[in-house]
Protein backbone atom coordinates (compact mmCIF):
# COMPACT_ATOMS: atom_id res chain seq x y z
CA UNK A 1 0.00 0.00 0.00
CA UNK A 2 2.81 2.39 0.96
CA UNK A 3 4.44 1.58 -2.34
CA UNK A 4 1.29 2.65 -4.23
CA UNK A 5 1.04 5.92 -2.30
CA UNK A 6 4.72 6.61 -3.05
CA UNK A 7 4.17 6.04 -6.78
CA UNK A 8 1.05 8.19 -6.80
CA UNK A 9 2.53 11.16 -4.91
CA UNK A 10 5.84 10.79 -6.71
CA UNK A 11 4.31 11.25 -10.15
CA UNK A 12 1.55 13.66 -9.12
CA UNK A 13 3.63 16.16 -7.16
CA UNK A 14 7.35 15.52 -6.74
CA UNK A 15 8.22 14.38 -10.26
CA UNK A 16 5.33 16.31 -11.74
CA UNK A 17 4.87 15.60 -15.45
CA UNK A 18 4.96 19.23 -16.54
CA UNK A 19 7.27 21.12 -14.22
CA UNK A 20 9.80 18.38 -13.40
CA UNK A 21 9.69 15.93 -16.33
CA UNK A 22 8.75 18.44 -19.07
CA UNK A 23 6.18 16.06 -20.55
CA UNK A 24 3.16 17.68 -22.15
CA UNK A 25 4.48 21.23 -22.40
CA UNK A 26 2.42 21.97 -25.54
CA UNK A 27 -0.96 21.93 -23.72
CA UNK A 28 0.69 23.73 -20.80
CA UNK A 29 1.51 26.69 -23.06
CA UNK A 30 -1.39 26.29 -25.49
CA UNK A 31 -4.59 25.24 -23.75
CA UNK A 32 -4.06 26.79 -20.34
CA UNK A 33 -5.69 30.13 -21.17
CA UNK A 34 -9.14 29.38 -19.68
CA UNK A 35 -10.04 27.36 -16.60
CA UNK A 36 -12.75 25.36 -18.39
CA UNK A 37 -10.45 24.34 -21.24
CA UNK A 38 -7.69 23.38 -18.82
CA UNK A 39 -10.10 21.15 -16.91
CA UNK A 40 -11.39 19.44 -20.07
CA UNK A 41 -7.88 18.84 -21.35
CA UNK A 42 -6.81 17.48 -17.97
CA UNK A 43 -9.78 15.08 -17.83
CA UNK A 44 -9.09 13.87 -21.37
CA UNK A 45 -5.42 13.26 -20.50
CA UNK A 46 -6.25 11.35 -17.29
CA UNK A 47 -8.72 9.16 -19.19
CA UNK A 48 -6.37 8.38 -22.07
CA UNK A 49 -3.37 7.84 -19.77
CA UNK A 50 -5.31 5.35 -17.64
CA UNK A 51 -6.66 3.36 -20.58
CA UNK A 52 -3.33 3.49 -22.44
CA UNK A 53 -1.44 2.27 -19.35
CA UNK A 54 -3.73 -0.73 -18.93
CA UNK A 55 -3.70 -1.52 -22.66
CA UNK A 56 0.08 -1.29 -23.04
CA UNK A 57 0.58 -3.38 -19.88
CA UNK A 58 -1.55 -6.15 -21.37
CA UNK A 59 0.26 -5.93 -24.71
CA UNK A 60 3.62 -5.87 -23.01
CA UNK A 61 2.97 -8.93 -20.85
CA UNK A 62 0.90 -11.07 -23.22
CA UNK A 63 2.41 -10.22 -26.61
CA UNK A 64 5.79 -8.49 -26.52
CA UNK A 65 7.46 -10.43 -23.71
CA UNK A 66 6.17 -13.99 -24.55
CA UNK A 67 7.24 -13.59 -28.19
CA UNK A 68 10.55 -11.93 -27.30
CA UNK A 69 9.93 -8.80 -29.36
CA UNK A 70 10.36 -6.14 -26.67
CA UNK A 71 12.31 -3.99 -29.13
CA UNK A 72 9.03 -3.34 -30.98
CA UNK A 73 7.66 -1.49 -27.94
CA UNK A 74 7.83 2.08 -29.29
CA UNK A 75 6.00 1.22 -32.52
CA UNK A 76 3.38 -0.86 -30.67
CA UNK A 77 2.73 1.77 -28.00
CA UNK A 78 2.30 4.67 -30.41
CA UNK A 79 -0.06 2.68 -32.65
CA UNK A 80 -2.08 1.45 -29.68
CA UNK A 81 -2.37 4.98 -28.29
CA UNK A 82 -3.39 6.40 -31.68
CA UNK A 83 -6.03 3.68 -32.16
CA UNK A 84 -7.27 3.99 -28.57
CA UNK A 85 -7.75 7.73 -28.84
CA UNK A 86 -9.89 7.24 -31.96
CA UNK A 87 -11.96 4.55 -30.26
CA UNK A 88 -12.46 6.59 -27.09
CA UNK A 89 -13.53 9.53 -29.22
CA UNK A 90 -16.11 7.45 -31.10
CA UNK A 91 -17.35 5.83 -27.89
CA UNK A 92 -17.81 9.13 -26.07
CA UNK A 93 -19.51 10.64 -29.12
CA UNK A 94 -22.11 7.84 -29.17
CA UNK A 95 -22.71 7.60 -25.42
CA UNK A 96 -22.24 11.01 -23.84
CA UNK A 97 -22.64 14.09 -26.03
CA UNK A 98 -22.08 16.55 -23.17
CA UNK A 99 -18.71 15.01 -22.33
CA UNK A 100 -17.89 14.84 -26.05
CA UNK A 101 -18.54 18.54 -26.49
CA UNK A 102 -16.43 19.33 -23.43
CA UNK A 103 -13.45 17.21 -24.52
CA UNK A 104 -14.10 17.73 -28.24
CA UNK A 105 -11.02 19.00 -30.00
CA UNK A 106 -8.60 17.98 -27.24
CA UNK A 107 -8.98 14.23 -27.68
CA UNK A 108 -7.28 13.92 -31.11
CA UNK A 109 -4.46 16.19 -29.94
CA UNK A 110 -3.60 13.76 -27.16
CA UNK A 111 -2.18 11.19 -29.59
CA UNK A 112 0.98 13.26 -29.95
CA UNK A 113 1.08 14.34 -26.31
CA UNK A 114 4.37 13.20 -24.79
CA UNK A 115 2.71 12.66 -21.41
CA UNK A 116 0.70 9.66 -22.65
CA UNK A 117 3.59 7.88 -24.39
CA UNK A 118 5.76 8.97 -21.43
CA UNK A 119 3.63 7.17 -18.83
CA UNK A 120 3.60 3.94 -20.85
CA UNK A 121 7.41 4.08 -21.21
CA UNK A 122 7.83 4.84 -17.49
CA UNK A 123 5.55 1.90 -16.58
CA UNK A 124 7.50 -0.45 -18.84
CA UNK A 125 10.88 0.88 -17.69
CA UNK A 126 10.09 0.59 -13.98
CA UNK A 127 8.49 -2.84 -14.45
CA UNK A 128 5.26 -1.83 -12.67
CA UNK A 129 2.43 -4.33 -12.15
CA UNK A 130 -1.01 -3.67 -13.62
CA UNK A 131 -2.23 -1.99 -10.41
CA UNK A 132 0.96 0.08 -10.05
CA UNK A 133 0.72 1.16 -13.70
CA UNK A 134 -2.85 2.36 -13.23
CA UNK A 135 -1.95 4.24 -10.05
CA UNK A 136 1.05 5.80 -11.80
CA UNK A 137 -1.17 6.90 -14.70
CA UNK A 138 -3.74 8.34 -12.31
CA UNK A 139 -1.06 10.22 -10.35
CA UNK A 140 0.65 11.52 -13.45
CA UNK A 141 -2.63 12.63 -14.99
CA UNK A 142 -3.85 14.36 -11.83
CA UNK A 143 -0.51 16.17 -11.40
CA UNK A 144 -0.74 17.28 -15.03
CA UNK A 145 -4.30 18.57 -14.52
CA UNK A 146 -3.32 20.33 -11.29
CA UNK A 147 -0.56 22.31 -13.03
CA UNK A 148 -2.84 23.12 -15.98
CA UNK A 149 -5.50 24.49 -13.60
CA UNK A 150 -3.02 26.53 -11.55
CA UNK A 151 -1.51 27.89 -14.76
CA UNK A 152 -4.91 28.87 -16.20
CA UNK A 153 -5.67 30.86 -13.03
CA UNK A 154 -2.37 32.72 -13.28
CA UNK A 155 -2.85 33.25 -17.04
CA UNK A 156 -6.21 34.97 -16.54
CA UNK A 157 -4.51 37.54 -14.29
CA UNK A 158 -1.51 37.78 -16.60
CA UNK A 159 -3.67 38.86 -19.53
CA UNK A 160 -4.34 42.19 -17.81
CA UNK A 161 -0.87 42.60 -16.30
CA UNK A 162 1.66 45.01 -17.82
CA UNK A 163 4.37 42.58 -18.93
CA UNK A 164 7.48 43.92 -20.73
CA UNK A 165 7.01 43.65 -24.49
CA UNK A 166 9.78 41.10 -25.08
CA UNK A 167 8.49 38.83 -22.30
CA UNK A 168 4.88 38.60 -23.47
CA UNK A 169 3.45 35.18 -24.28
CA UNK A 170 5.87 32.27 -24.24
CA UNK A 171 8.78 33.72 -22.17
CA UNK A 172 6.60 34.79 -19.27
CA UNK A 173 4.77 31.44 -19.36
CA UNK A 174 8.18 29.77 -19.02
CA UNK A 175 9.06 31.95 -16.04
CA UNK A 176 5.81 30.91 -14.35
CA UNK A 177 6.73 27.32 -15.15
CA UNK A 178 10.00 27.91 -13.33
CA UNK A 179 8.27 29.34 -10.24
CA UNK A 180 5.78 26.44 -10.19
CA UNK A 181 8.70 24.04 -10.58
CA UNK A 182 10.49 25.58 -7.61
CA UNK A 183 7.32 25.37 -5.52
CA UNK A 184 6.78 21.72 -6.36
CA UNK A 185 10.47 21.06 -5.76
CA UNK A 186 9.78 21.87 -2.10
CA UNK A 187 7.65 18.70 -1.79
CA UNK A 188 10.75 16.64 -2.56
CA UNK A 189 11.18 15.27 0.97
CA UNK A 190 7.70 13.94 1.66
CA UNK A 191 8.03 10.45 0.16
CA UNK B 1 21.73 22.94 -56.12
CA UNK B 2 20.67 26.49 -55.22
CA UNK B 3 17.40 25.16 -53.79
CA UNK B 4 19.39 22.64 -51.69
CA UNK B 5 21.39 25.38 -49.97
CA UNK B 6 18.33 27.57 -49.54
CA UNK B 7 16.45 24.83 -47.68
CA UNK B 8 19.56 23.90 -45.70
CA UNK B 9 20.26 27.41 -44.39
CA UNK B 10 16.57 28.14 -43.77
CA UNK B 11 16.34 25.70 -40.87
CA UNK B 12 19.33 27.13 -39.03
CA UNK B 13 18.06 30.66 -38.39
CA UNK B 14 14.86 31.74 -40.18
CA UNK B 15 12.88 28.71 -39.10
CA UNK B 16 14.96 27.45 -36.19
CA UNK B 17 12.79 24.64 -34.75
CA UNK B 18 13.23 25.62 -31.11
CA UNK B 19 13.55 29.39 -30.94
CA UNK B 20 11.44 30.49 -33.91
CA UNK B 21 8.94 27.71 -34.60
CA UNK B 22 8.72 26.88 -30.85
CA UNK B 23 8.36 23.13 -31.52
CA UNK B 24 9.54 20.22 -29.43
CA UNK B 25 10.22 21.96 -26.14
CA UNK B 26 9.64 18.90 -23.96
CA UNK B 27 12.82 16.94 -24.74
CA UNK B 28 14.86 20.10 -25.35
CA UNK B 29 14.32 21.37 -21.81
CA UNK B 30 14.73 17.94 -20.26
CA UNK B 31 18.03 16.87 -21.86
CA UNK B 32 19.85 20.22 -21.89
CA UNK B 33 21.45 19.62 -18.46
CA UNK B 34 24.83 18.91 -20.05
CA UNK B 35 26.51 19.47 -23.41
CA UNK B 36 27.04 15.69 -23.80
CA UNK B 37 23.31 14.99 -23.54
CA UNK B 38 22.50 17.85 -25.91
CA UNK B 39 24.85 16.41 -28.55
CA UNK B 40 23.49 12.89 -28.03
CA UNK B 41 19.89 14.07 -28.36
CA UNK B 42 20.71 16.10 -31.47
CA UNK B 43 22.37 13.11 -33.11
CA UNK B 44 19.26 11.04 -32.38
CA UNK B 45 16.92 13.71 -33.76
CA UNK B 46 19.12 14.22 -36.85
CA UNK B 47 19.09 10.51 -37.66
CA UNK B 48 15.31 10.19 -37.23
CA UNK B 49 14.56 13.41 -39.13
CA UNK B 50 16.84 12.49 -42.05
CA UNK B 51 15.41 8.98 -42.25
CA UNK B 52 11.78 10.01 -41.97
CA UNK B 53 12.10 12.92 -44.42
CA UNK B 54 13.88 10.62 -46.91
CA UNK B 55 11.28 7.84 -46.72
CA UNK B 56 8.26 10.15 -46.55
CA UNK B 57 9.45 12.13 -49.59
CA UNK B 58 10.16 8.91 -51.50
CA UNK B 59 6.74 7.37 -50.85
CA UNK B 60 4.73 10.60 -50.98
CA UNK B 61 2.91 9.71 -54.21
CA UNK B 62 2.15 6.14 -53.15
CA UNK B 63 0.48 6.99 -49.85
CA UNK B 64 -3.25 7.79 -50.01
CA UNK B 65 -3.95 11.17 -48.46
CA UNK B 66 -6.41 9.83 -45.90
CA UNK B 67 -3.94 7.46 -44.16
CA UNK B 68 -0.84 9.62 -44.47
CA UNK B 69 -0.49 10.57 -40.77
CA UNK B 70 -0.55 6.95 -39.47
CA UNK B 71 1.93 5.97 -42.20
CA UNK B 72 4.26 8.83 -41.24
CA UNK B 73 4.04 7.86 -37.56
CA UNK B 74 4.98 4.26 -38.32
CA UNK B 75 7.95 5.42 -40.43
CA UNK B 76 9.10 7.74 -37.63
CA UNK B 77 8.60 5.10 -34.93
CA UNK B 78 10.72 2.66 -36.95
CA UNK B 79 13.63 5.09 -37.12
CA UNK B 80 13.26 5.93 -33.41
CA UNK B 81 13.47 2.20 -32.62
CA UNK B 82 16.66 1.96 -34.70
CA UNK B 83 18.20 4.96 -32.89
CA UNK B 84 17.16 3.53 -29.54
CA UNK B 85 18.87 0.20 -30.24
CA UNK B 86 22.00 1.86 -31.70
CA UNK B 87 22.40 4.17 -28.67
CA UNK B 88 21.83 1.27 -26.28
CA UNK B 89 24.57 -0.74 -28.02
CA UNK B 90 27.24 1.88 -28.73
CA UNK B 91 26.81 4.80 -26.26
CA UNK B 92 25.19 3.22 -23.16
CA UNK B 93 26.14 6.19 -20.92
CA UNK B 94 24.20 8.66 -23.08
CA UNK B 95 21.38 6.13 -23.52
CA UNK B 96 21.00 6.00 -19.72
CA UNK B 97 21.23 9.79 -19.36
CA UNK B 98 18.59 10.47 -22.03
CA UNK B 99 16.22 7.88 -20.52
CA UNK B 100 12.65 8.05 -21.81
CA UNK B 101 13.37 11.19 -23.83
CA UNK B 102 15.13 9.16 -26.54
CA UNK B 103 12.06 7.00 -27.38
CA UNK B 104 9.91 10.12 -26.96
CA UNK B 105 11.47 11.52 -30.17
CA UNK B 106 8.59 9.65 -31.81
CA UNK B 107 6.08 12.25 -30.55
CA UNK B 108 8.41 15.22 -31.10
CA UNK B 109 6.39 17.74 -33.12
CA UNK B 110 9.48 18.75 -35.13
CA UNK B 111 9.71 15.37 -36.87
CA UNK B 112 6.02 14.87 -37.71
CA UNK B 113 5.79 18.58 -38.52
CA UNK B 114 8.54 18.38 -41.15
CA UNK B 115 7.12 15.15 -42.61
CA UNK B 116 3.66 16.69 -42.94
CA UNK B 117 4.61 20.26 -43.89
CA UNK B 118 7.64 19.64 -46.08
CA UNK B 119 8.64 16.09 -47.03
CA UNK B 120 5.13 15.02 -48.10
CA UNK B 121 5.10 17.80 -50.72
CA UNK B 122 8.71 17.93 -51.94
CA UNK B 123 11.20 15.67 -53.75
CA UNK B 124 13.79 13.58 -51.90
CA UNK B 125 16.86 15.78 -52.31
CA UNK B 126 15.30 19.02 -51.01
CA UNK B 127 13.68 17.06 -48.18
CA UNK B 128 17.13 15.88 -47.10
CA UNK B 129 18.36 19.48 -47.21
CA UNK B 130 15.40 20.53 -45.10
CA UNK B 131 16.09 17.76 -42.57
CA UNK B 132 19.78 18.69 -42.36
CA UNK B 133 19.00 22.39 -41.92
CA UNK B 134 16.42 21.80 -39.20
CA UNK B 135 18.77 19.36 -37.44
CA UNK B 136 21.64 21.86 -37.43
CA UNK B 137 19.29 24.52 -36.10
CA UNK B 138 18.13 22.11 -33.38
CA UNK B 139 21.73 21.23 -32.47
CA UNK B 140 22.74 24.90 -32.21
CA UNK B 141 19.71 25.73 -30.07
CA UNK B 142 20.29 22.76 -27.74
CA UNK B 143 24.01 23.57 -27.51
CA UNK B 144 23.22 27.18 -26.53
CA UNK B 145 20.85 26.14 -23.74
CA UNK B 146 22.99 23.30 -22.43
CA UNK B 147 26.20 25.38 -22.59
CA UNK B 148 24.68 28.04 -20.34
CA UNK B 149 23.13 25.49 -17.99
CA UNK B 150 26.26 23.35 -17.63
CA UNK B 151 28.67 26.30 -17.40
CA UNK B 152 26.76 28.13 -14.66
CA UNK B 153 25.08 25.13 -13.08
CA UNK B 154 28.22 23.05 -12.50
CA UNK B 155 30.81 25.83 -12.68
CA UNK B 156 32.76 24.29 -15.54
CA UNK B 157 32.55 22.39 -18.81
CA UNK B 158 33.32 18.79 -19.62
CA UNK B 159 32.96 16.96 -22.91
CA UNK B 160 32.53 13.16 -22.98
CA UNK B 161 34.43 12.69 -19.72
CA UNK B 162 37.21 15.23 -20.36
CA UNK B 163 37.27 18.26 -18.02
CA UNK B 164 37.70 21.26 -20.32
CA UNK B 165 37.92 24.03 -17.71
CA UNK B 166 36.50 25.18 -14.39
CA UNK B 167 35.38 28.71 -13.63
CA UNK B 168 37.23 30.46 -10.76
CA UNK B 169 34.42 31.32 -8.31
CA UNK B 170 31.49 29.32 -9.69
CA UNK B 171 33.62 26.16 -9.74
CA UNK B 172 33.48 25.97 -5.95
CA UNK B 173 29.97 27.29 -5.52
CA UNK B 174 27.93 26.61 -8.68
CA UNK B 175 24.37 27.85 -9.33
CA UNK B 176 22.87 24.38 -8.92
CA UNK B 177 19.39 25.72 -9.70
CA UNK B 178 20.28 25.91 -13.38
CA UNK B 179 20.81 22.16 -13.84
CA UNK B 180 17.59 21.40 -11.95
CA UNK B 181 14.31 21.36 -13.93
CA UNK B 182 13.25 24.94 -12.94
CA UNK B 183 16.56 26.21 -14.33
CA UNK B 184 15.62 24.95 -17.79
CA UNK B 185 12.52 27.15 -17.79
CA UNK B 186 14.55 30.14 -16.56
CA UNK B 187 17.30 29.84 -19.20
CA UNK B 188 14.77 29.23 -21.98
CA UNK B 189 12.61 32.22 -20.94
CA UNK B 190 15.62 34.55 -20.83
CA UNK B 191 16.98 33.27 -24.17
CA UNK B 192 13.60 33.76 -25.86
CA UNK B 193 13.35 37.29 -24.43
CA UNK B 194 16.92 38.04 -25.57
CA UNK B 195 16.23 36.88 -29.14
CA UNK B 196 13.13 39.08 -29.21
CA UNK B 197 15.10 42.04 -27.90
CA UNK B 198 17.75 41.52 -30.61
CA UNK B 199 14.99 41.38 -33.23
CA UNK B 200 15.65 37.80 -34.34
CA UNK B 201 12.16 36.85 -33.17
CA UNK B 202 8.93 38.78 -33.40
CA UNK B 203 7.11 39.92 -30.26
CA UNK B 204 3.50 38.89 -29.72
Amino acid sequence: MNNLIAIFLGLAIINNFIVAKFLGLCPFFGVSKKLGNALSMGLAVILVMLIASVATWIINHYILIPFGVEYMDIIMYILVIAALVQMIELFIKRTNLILYNALGIYLPLITTNCAVLGITLINAGEGYTLLESSIAALGGGLGFTLILIIMSGIREKLEIADTPRVMRGLPVAMLIGMLLGLTFFGFGGIV
Amino acid sequence: MGRFWKELTKGVVISNPLFILALGFCPALAVSTSVDNAIGMSVGVTFVLLGSNLIVAAIRRAVPNIVRIPVFIVVIATFVTVVNLLFHAFVPAIYEALGIYLPLIVVNCIILGRAEAFASKNPVLVSIADALGISIGYLLALLTISFIRELLGTGGLSLFGHELFTLPVLGEDPMTLLILPPGAFLVMALLLALFRKLGVMKCE
